[in-house]
């Protein structure tokens, strides 16, 4: 029986992407969940904390338990920011008890858009329709840490109309890690390029994935080269009709 | 930047290097491949719980670290052998150094050693005219360019056929076709004279045996027997840390370490070798020690947090599943051990400021963490590290980044002011200069910059609420 979300809106979703945040919410309505957007929502802290900074990111932390305490379903169109907020939360208070506490009862609680679907609305038809070749970059937070593999893949095939062809290296690293695009400009747009030729490979037109940093990478090194393929959030996909 | 303008270069170069890419690409790819086809549900039902139990090993070793070494010296000097205690390289060559004025040797011929490599042994000993021959293939390749190993395995994948036929040519003075073969059996031939007039082996160890008292060595070339049988002495140079605890403990170790290094199931030749040559007994030396190396390693074994990077059995997986190290190559690296593992062990042996940047070199995707047979924690161990690095800097300040983090996280529990900053900074990017600064212009270098969207997604959905 369908309840309530609470869309947690990534920071790079609502300021560059905020058309991904838009399809999310069409996609969990269409399946009969009422959705609601806590305005007081910011980020996850993943940018301080990736880059040493523990008591920043624990701000960042406090100000998102308080934010959504009492939501029953919480969903990302992010699988970094997810895993962030289940697996990397508790790092953040080792001296908090009380802390410590909120962010285990957060955890379970928080999905990932693309799981959410499968595991908890169980649904993989969402009556969507998308005339195109696409193919499927596993984004390595969600791949590793949440083990959405599988599942994106399952929503794809129900696209009406989509072909979904696997690249030769879908797990490789799009080369973004957060401050490391900037930090290692050179080995991170690298690690882009490498991922792209294995795009162009198999003749896709957009590529798709789960978390809008890693396709805000691919973009950008695909247009650098000139490519004609672009890259669409999952909730996209979705959203079409 | 927390890195040198002449490493930030070689790096520049190594990335822009094509025939590097397509050599190391082509190597790491077939040794990645390779390990996956062996370590399949299919293959290796219970792949996964020999990782585990391989981990419940070595930590257990590492916490009883005390005990097993000394039960392995009990039972290495029972079998006639010695064991020699290092704290540096230093103290390791000293030794060797020592035993071969005693025995009046004047050549050494070695088999692959990553210790070695870590306390620079070949350039000490040279130093005081020892000639010193790497047996190992790759190492030997290596060798003869000057250059040290580039994989921890496969020292000498980043050369073409046709590097290797050059280096032949001018180092050894002999025409030498591009057939692996011909180029094999020509280094066959030249080593072959050198395992005859050694009076020392020196050789690594797999893995120390603490209930038996042997060192197990796992090759491929057939090298390392030769190397630690041909000669009057045999030195085993390895770290602490190899040791385990049980010989039925390699029915797990071995049965990771070929899979997990080069797709074989087990190497071509595996040793167990347990002191001198016995009366009545036809091979082996005279002399058998094992010099255990300390070199930085008990400093790491105080650190709980961190400690279980000391399980390491040296596979190099990590490195062939890296996307940076694939990108950077293997002599970017600070020290001798490069990839993933080498971005984690260096700092710990070093001291996280001789290479701040060290831990920042990784996207954290977690494919090193994925493929490490006895479960290595890699990228949360980076993790630890950044912060270690932030912790010393902001000793002396912190300077722009920490003002920068400590402005975000205060931004960020301010929502109204975030979502005026977000509209601000959407009215600044279609400025003409702005990608022409700071980290944007880093991204800018490489990709091209997203805009941000004309109107936020929580402006969006007021309206949309308002609408309905």
């Amino acid at each position: 029986m369908p309840g309530r979300v609470s869309l947690f809106v990534t920071c790079v979703v609502d300021q560059l992407f905020p058309r991904v945040g838009m399809a999310m919410a069409e996609v969990l309505e269409r399946a009969g969940w009422e959705v609601e957007f806590r305005a007081d929502q910011t980020c996850c802290g993943q940018p301080a904390f990736n880059s040493g900074y523990h008591q920043e990111a624990a701000g960042v932390a406090e100000h998102f338990i308080r934010v959504f305490r009492d939501a029953e379903f919480i969903v990302a169109p992010s699988g970094s920011c997810t895993s962030m907020i289940t697996h990397h939360f508790f790092d953040l208070f080792p001296k908090d008890a009380a802390m410590y506490e909120e962010a285990q009862y957060l955890a379970p609680r928080v999905w990932e858009f693309s799981r959410f679907l499968t595991e908890v609305a169980k649904v993989e038809d969402v009556g969507a329709r998308l005339e195109e070749v696409v193919t499927y970059h596993d984004s390595c937070h969600a791949l590793r840490e949440l083990h959405v593999k599988d599942g994106p893949r399952r929503l794809l095939s129900k696209v009406k109309g989509l072909t979904l062809k696997e690249m030769s290296i879908p797990e490789e690293c799009c080369g973004f890690g957060g401050t490391f695009s900037v930090k290692f400009p050179e080995v991170s747009g690298g690690m882009a390029r490498t991922k792209i030729d294995s795009i162009h490979e198999t003749g896709a037109s957009a590529v798709v994935s789960i978390d809008s940093s890693c396709l805000m990478q691919l973009q950008g090194a695909l247009s650098r080269a000139g490519s004609k393929v672009r890259t669409m959030h999952l909730a996209e996909v979705l959203a079409s009709r | 930047m927390l890195m040198s303008e002449e490493r930030l270069v070689q790096i520049q170069r190594a990335v822009a290097d094509q025939k590097l890419q397509r050599a190391v690409y082509s190597a790491t790819a077939r040794l990645k491949e390779k390990r996956v086809e062996v370590v399949a549900e299919d293959q290796l039902p219970e792949y996964q719980e020999l990782r585990e139990q391989a981990r419940l090993i070595k930590k257990h070793a590492l916490e009883n670290l005390d005990y097993y070494l000394e039960q392995f010296e009990a039972n290495v000097i029972a079998h006639g052998g010695k064991v020699i205690w290092a704290r540096n390289g230093d103290e390791a060559a000293d030794f060797i150094l020592e035993t071969a004025r005693r025995t009046g040797a004047n050549m050494i011929v070695k088999s692959k050693s990553m210790v070695t490599e870590e306390i620079h042994l070949n350039d000490r000993l040279e130093k005081h005219g020892l000639e010193t021959v790497e047996t190992d293939l790759g190492e030997y390749i290596q060798q003869l360019a000057h250059e040290p190993p580039f994989h921890i395995i496969a020292p000498a994948c980043h050369k073409t056929r046709q590097d290797i036929a050059e280096i032949f040519r001018k180092s050894l003075n002999v025409e030498c076709g591009d057939e692996p073969e011909s180029q094999a059996a020509l280094a066959r031939r030249t080593l072959r004279e050198k395992f005859l007039a050694a009076g020392i082996g020196i050789s690594g160890a797999n893995f120390l045996v603490a209930d038996s008292g042997a060192i197990t060595i796992v090759e491929n070339e057939g090298n390392a027997r030769l190397c630690t049988t041909a000669p009057r002495v045999h030195i085993a140079v390895t770290g602490i840390e190899k040791i385990i605890p049980r010989a039925q403990d390699l029915a797990v170790f071995l049965k990771l370490l070929a899979r997990s290094a080069t797709g074989q199931l087990l190497t071509v030749y595996t040793s167990f070798l347990s002191g001198p040559r016995r009366t009545g007994e036809t091979d082996g030396p005279d002399e058998f020690y094992v010099v255990l190396m300390d070199n930085g390693r008990t400093k790491l074994l105080a650190d709980r947090e961190k400690r279980e990077s000391l399980h390491c059995i040296r596979c190099g997986a990590c490195l062939n599943a890296c996307p940076v190290y694939r990108k950077i190559g293997g002599h970017n690296y600070p020290s001798t051990y490069s990839g993933p593992i080498g971005a984690i062990i260096t700092p710990q042996y070093q001291g996280v400021m001789s290479n701040p940047w060290l831990p920042f070199a990784s996207s954290l995707c977690g494919a090193c963490a994925e493929v490490c047979p006895v479960k290595i924690d890699i990228p949360k161990i980076l993790l630890d590290l950044r912060r270690e690095v932030v912790a010393e800097k902001t000793k002396s300040g912190g300077g722009l980044e920490r003002l920068a983090f400590r402005g975000y996280s205060w931004l960020m529990q301010r929502p109204r002011l975030y979502a005026l900053a977000g509209r601000l900074a959407a009215i600044g990017a279609h400025l003409p200069f702005t990608t022409s600064i700071g980290p944007a212009a880093k991204w800018a270098s490489q990709r091209e910059v997203p805009m941000p969207a004309s109107e936020s997604f929580r402006s969006q959905w007021r309206k949309r609420k308002g609408a309905k």
